[in-house]
């Protein structure tokens, strides 16, 4: 379930995977955070971001828009 | 007073080799002729040029009459992609190739479609390398009238399976084109391809001279309109230089390769100690010798490049920030890794142990003070 939106649109990289690291450690664990963001590298960024951080990439369900689950 | 510049791009361009400096001077001497004319001078100019087709021929395991000269690297994929598929346009339509080619391949698969060709874009894994399965179902496609596969990433280094790659292509009858561009004159090519191009300004040749192979046998209608001339550059002079730098970085490029192995080895292993949360790509193992790519997390690609030349190092990256198109790196993406924050190391042979140390001594600071300026540290 989308808990909260986060609106990077607008923001070059790496603005829109920082702002993702600093808000998702503010949702509880199970929680998921849908950012949305139309910087091209976003959508390599944002799964690469989550792999490096063992954070749960829950796919694109819209262009721009990427969703995150926090798991620890 | 400045740092002495540390070189580190020469996956874009290498300096000049000495070899090459020395032919090229003598070429621009004795050279200047149209070797297609019958006087004596027009000769000497002719055997120039046959030498140069003749030292590039033996150096690749091919025929002279495979060899024609062009007018750079980017020129030579043109031909190649576009050449290879008129060629076969009896066969079909489609073009398969890696979707980690460079750009001049996909600017040039760009065209086909746009002339009413299909394309399949074959994936790679994390490290980079081709998804060898997917390649050969694309091969064997009906349709399929070329496949084409980079010899080695020139963006992570990884090496491609080409041997495995021309033998699906073997069985189907599809003309395999091999971009070698990063490791003619470095590393050794898999036989098997029927088209094969690389770029004098990666071997130390000079800028503007490009080298395209078509095997014996291989349909080949290259683009443009017909000339009597085998090659696609008249600058004579050029192409000696480009043949004698190859010879030159050819015979260096064993004791080369091993040199710039260990110092990649140190850059890769020291670059992931001494640096927080940095994604170091491609293949460890199976890569070119002399290249290695890493990513910073939340760095700005930019910002790391003229922080590195305000310290005397030359790189370059595939960030979407310091590119033209403002979109990162297809290579980086079709990986799946962090593209933003990017750094590509590429060694030549002026490249010292002092150059890499000094790098690997300053990198962690550069790098922290960005962090630092973005209020991103313990992110």
């Amino acid at each position: 379930m989308i808990l909260e939106t986060l609106d990077c649109r607008g923001q070059r990289c790496p603005l829109p995977v920082i702002a993702l690291a600093r808000r998702l450690p503010d949702l509880p664990v199970g929680g998921t955070l849908r950012v949305l963001a139309d910087d091209p590298a976003a959508a390599s960024d944002i799964p690469a971001w989550c792999r490096m951080r063992g954070q749960h990439y829950a796919g694109s369900p819209a262009p721009h828009a990427f969703d995150v689950r926090r798991e620890s | 007073m400045g740092v002495t510049e540390a070189y580190f791009d020469t996956a874009s361009a290498a300096p000049l080799h000495p070899a090459a400096r020395q032919a090229l001077a003598a070429a621009l001497d004795d050279g200047w002729a149209d070797p297609a004319r019958l006087y004596s001078r027009a000769r000497r100019a002719r055997q120039l040029l046959d030498a140069a087709r003749g030292a590039t021929a033996e150096i690749l395991g091919v025929r002279p009459d495979e060899v024609s000269f062009t007018a750079g690297g980017t020129a030579a994929a043109h031909t190649a992609v576009l050449g290879g598929l008129a060629g076969r346009a009896r066969a079909g339509t489609g073009f398969a190739h890696s979707a980690i080619e460079h750009s001049a391949v996909l600017h040039a698969a760009e065209l086909h479609v746009a002339g009413g060709g299909s394309v399949r874009e074959v994936g790679v894994d994390r490290a980079g390398r081709v998804d060898l399965a997917a390649f050969r179902a694309a091969v064997a496609a009906p349709g399929t009238a070329l496949a084409a596969l980079i010899s080695a990433s020139h963006e992570v280094g990884t090496v491609q399976p080409v041997a495995a790659a021309a033998e699906a292509c073997g069985e189907h009858g599809v003309p395999l084109y091999v971009d070698a561009a990063q490791s003619v004159g470095r590393v050794p090519v898999p036989d098997g391809w029927s088209l094969l191009t690389a770029s004098a300004h990666k071997w130390g040749g000079p800028p503007g001279i490009g080298l395209l192979v078509v095997r014996k046998g291989t349909r080949f209608l290259p683009p443009g309109p017909a000339g009597e001339r085998t090659d696609r550059t008249n600058d004579l002079p050029g192409v000696v230089a480009a043949a004698a730098a190859l010879r030159a970085a050819t015979t260096e490029a064993a004791a080369l390769a091993d040199r710039h192995g260990g110092l990649v080895d140190r850059i890769r292993s020291t670059v992931a100690a001494t640096v927080p949360d940095v994604e170091v790509v491609g293949d460890p193992v199976d890569r070119l010798p002399h290249l290695v790519t890493f990513s910073c997390l939340y760095v700005d690609g930019e910002a790391l490049l003229h922080a590195l030349d305000r310290r005397g190092f030359a790189v370059s990256s595939g960030s979407s920030c310091t590119s033209s198109t403002l979109t990162p790196s297809h290579v980086l993406v079709a990986m799946g890794v962090l593209s933003h924050g990017n750094v590509r190391i590429s060694l030549h042979r002026d490249s010292t142990d002092a150059d890499v140390d000094r790098f690997l001594a300053e990198l962690p600071g550069i790098v922290a003070d960005l962090r630092a300026e973005a209020g991103v540290v313990s992110l």
